[in-house]
């Protein structure tokens, strides 16, 4: 078995094995872990495939810094698995309504489903699969690659995408920004600034009389 | 000599994965031996430096000038008793400082300590560095958690908010090497610094700013004093760790201090010419793994000195360094030089003039 195809029946049997815990395993933090180990899985599955470039992103963006909010925010989350369990009879026949609606829509779109022409010309001419992936040392490599695209034939799809994100950011500051009266603040710059005048008075003091 | 060198070196992909895995596992084993023991007389440089500072005489018992302490002190902690918290989370408790072991070990694989000595020489290589820093964090924030106590679990919760902040402010340092270099291989980022004028070539000149950013953050990074919040004894015991006894203790704290060394490893393949001398003399030149070596050494040595002769941060100070201060410079020093090397082509020629 050559090291390729080894190191993707590794890393997809981990991925759906955690894929599966984090849905399964009864304490929301163990179920956060899982959910991180899906993501370093699927990282290196995006290696197998050649695109090292997006799984380091993957790596950096959603486990380093997203994932790390997510197990903050349900760590300090008070969970109590008796009152979670108290009204599962009574929720009971509303979500197996959503679920039977879900799985006949589901079955519904998937029978309707025809696979595009683009998909029949692939499918003709089969990629290469991660194995047979050859470096190309002449040609440009992942990131020459995608930002050749991204800053120009989808340079506005980029912009708008940027627009949206400060949008969101702006709101989320907005909908959380209180201005709270009675509050003191540390000015740094006026505590640097200040001079030995304005701080410190020598006072000639006579014996035995104080200030 | 000449086989066994190039056996270990050459790594042929096509040629069965045995001849292809034995001499990585090799080679990973040796930068590991490499490492530890490295690391053993790091730690008693960096006792040696504080008590210097305080006027102490720091550890001189074991061995010759107390060069033996670290491993006296590794076969202490190694014979106690692992003690587990009653209602601590078991398996969380064993594997976090599992993880912060492993990642501060795996994060060497891609750095170059001489021309050609890579475990991996890989694309992203600078990438990847960022990447298994940022997954640092999850050692302390489970360790905290896992051992269901206040003073860990603020610990790690004020750890975790510090390292999310600064990576922030690195990322940017990073971009502004990657705009000059115009590689994210490390090997490739070193090699940019050798335009034949020794280091007036390195990166601190031009980036001289960045290289500050870089330092202090990587003090916040690591959790090194000024900014040990997380451990900080006056309030919070001792922070994440403070459950921990024997031998997971001293995987966090191996981990902890080979990752203060990688940051060196970083400022010096950043900013400092890798393994390159700083004057462009062949016979220099032709000790590269000295020059390497002697860089991080110096690089910790400051990390030791900012540790003996700086006040520790208050939480909110940090907090307001780092997103008030470090992210708006280095955000503006991107965009700035980003900038320029538009505006002037002959300047991106010129520092990327590596590439002929």
């Amino acid at each position: 078995m050559p090291i390729g195809t080894a190191a993707f029946l590794l890393f997809s049997a981990a991925a759906i094995l955690s894929g599966l815990m984090v849905i399964a395993s009864r304490n929301p933090v163990h179920s956060v872990l899982f959910l991180i180990a899906a993501f370093i899985s699927a990282a290196g599955l995006f290696v197998l495939m050649g695109a090292e470039y997006l799984a380091m992103l993957l790596l950096v963006v959603y486990v380093g810094a997203v994932a790390v909010l997510f197990l903050f925010v349900v760590m300090m989350l008070d969970v109590d698995f008796v009152e979670l369990k108290q009204g599962f009879l009574q929720y009971m026949p509303v979500a197996a309504t959503v679920a039977v609606v879900v799985v006949v829509e589901l079955i519904m779109a998937v029978a309707v489903w025809t696979a595009p022409s683009d998909a029949e010309i692939a499918r003709a001419h089969p990629a290469p699969r991660a194995p047979e992936i050859v470096a190309d040392p002449a040609g440009p490599n992942n990131i020459e690659a995608l930002g050749l695209i991204l800053y120009t034939d989808y340079a506005h799809y980029f912009q708008i995408a940027g627009i949206v994100l400060l949008v969101a950011m702006i709101g989320a500051i907005v909908m959380t920004f209180r201005v709270r009266e009675g509050v003191r603040r540390q000015d740094v710059a006026r505590q640097v600034g200040r001079r030995r005048e304005e701080a410190v008075e020598l006072v000639k003091v006579k014996t035995g009389q104080g200030i | 000599m000449e086989t066994v060198w190039n056996y270990l070196t050459s790594r042929p992909t096509d040629a069965g994965w045995a001849n292809w895995l034995v001499p990585t596992a090799l080679q990973t084993l040796a930068l590991m031996v490499v490492l530890l023991v490295a690391l053993a007389f790091i730690l008693l440089f960096d006792r040696k430096v504080w008590a210097a500072v305080q006027m102490r005489k720091g550890p001189n018992v074991v061995g010759p000038f107390g060069l033996l302490q670290s491993f006296a002190d590794f076969f202490k902690f190694v014979f106690k008793e692992i003690v587990i918290p009653a209602g601590a989370d078991r398996t969380i408790f064993i594997v976090a400082p599992l993880i912060t072991f492993v990642l501060a070990f795996a994060a060497w694989a891609v750095v170059p300590v001489g021309p050609g000595l890579v475990v991996a020489d890989i694309n992203v290589g600078i990438l990847y560095l960022f990447a298994i820093s940022s997954l640092g964090v999850y050692g302390i924030i489970m360790g905290g958690w896992a051992s269901n106590s206040k003073y860990p679990f603020l610990g790690s919760l004020r750890s975790a908010a510090q390292m999310v902040s600064y990576e922030v402010s690195i990322g940017f340092v990073i971009i502004t090497v990657l705009l000059l270099v115009g590689s994210l291989n490390l090997t490739d980022i070193v090699e940019s610094q050798n335009r034949g004028m020794g280091f007036l070539n390195w990166h601190f000149i031009p980036l001289f700013p960045m290289f500050v950013v870089f330092f202090v953050s990587a003090l916040a990074e690591t959790n090194r004093p000024p900014f040990d919040l997380p451990e900080a004894e006056s309030e919070l015991v001792a922070g994440y760790q403070v459950e921990y006894s024997s031998t997971p203790y001293l995987l966090f704290m191996i981990g902890e201090y080979l990752n203060i060394v990688l940051m060196c490893a970083m400022l010096t393949i950043l900013f400092f010419g890798g393994w390159h001398s700083p004057i462009p003399w062949a016979p220099l030149d032709s000790i590269p793994l000295f020059w390497f070596g002697a860089k991080v050494v110096f690089f910790f040595f400051l990390f030791a000195m900012a540790k003996a002769i700086v006040p520790r941060y208050r939480y909110d100070q940090l907090m307001r360094l780092g997103w008030k201060v470090f992210l708006p410079l280095s955000l503006f020093y991107v965009v700035a030089l980003a900038g320029l090397m538009v505006m002037f082509p002959g300047l991106a020629e010129h520092f990327q003039s590596w590439r002929q």
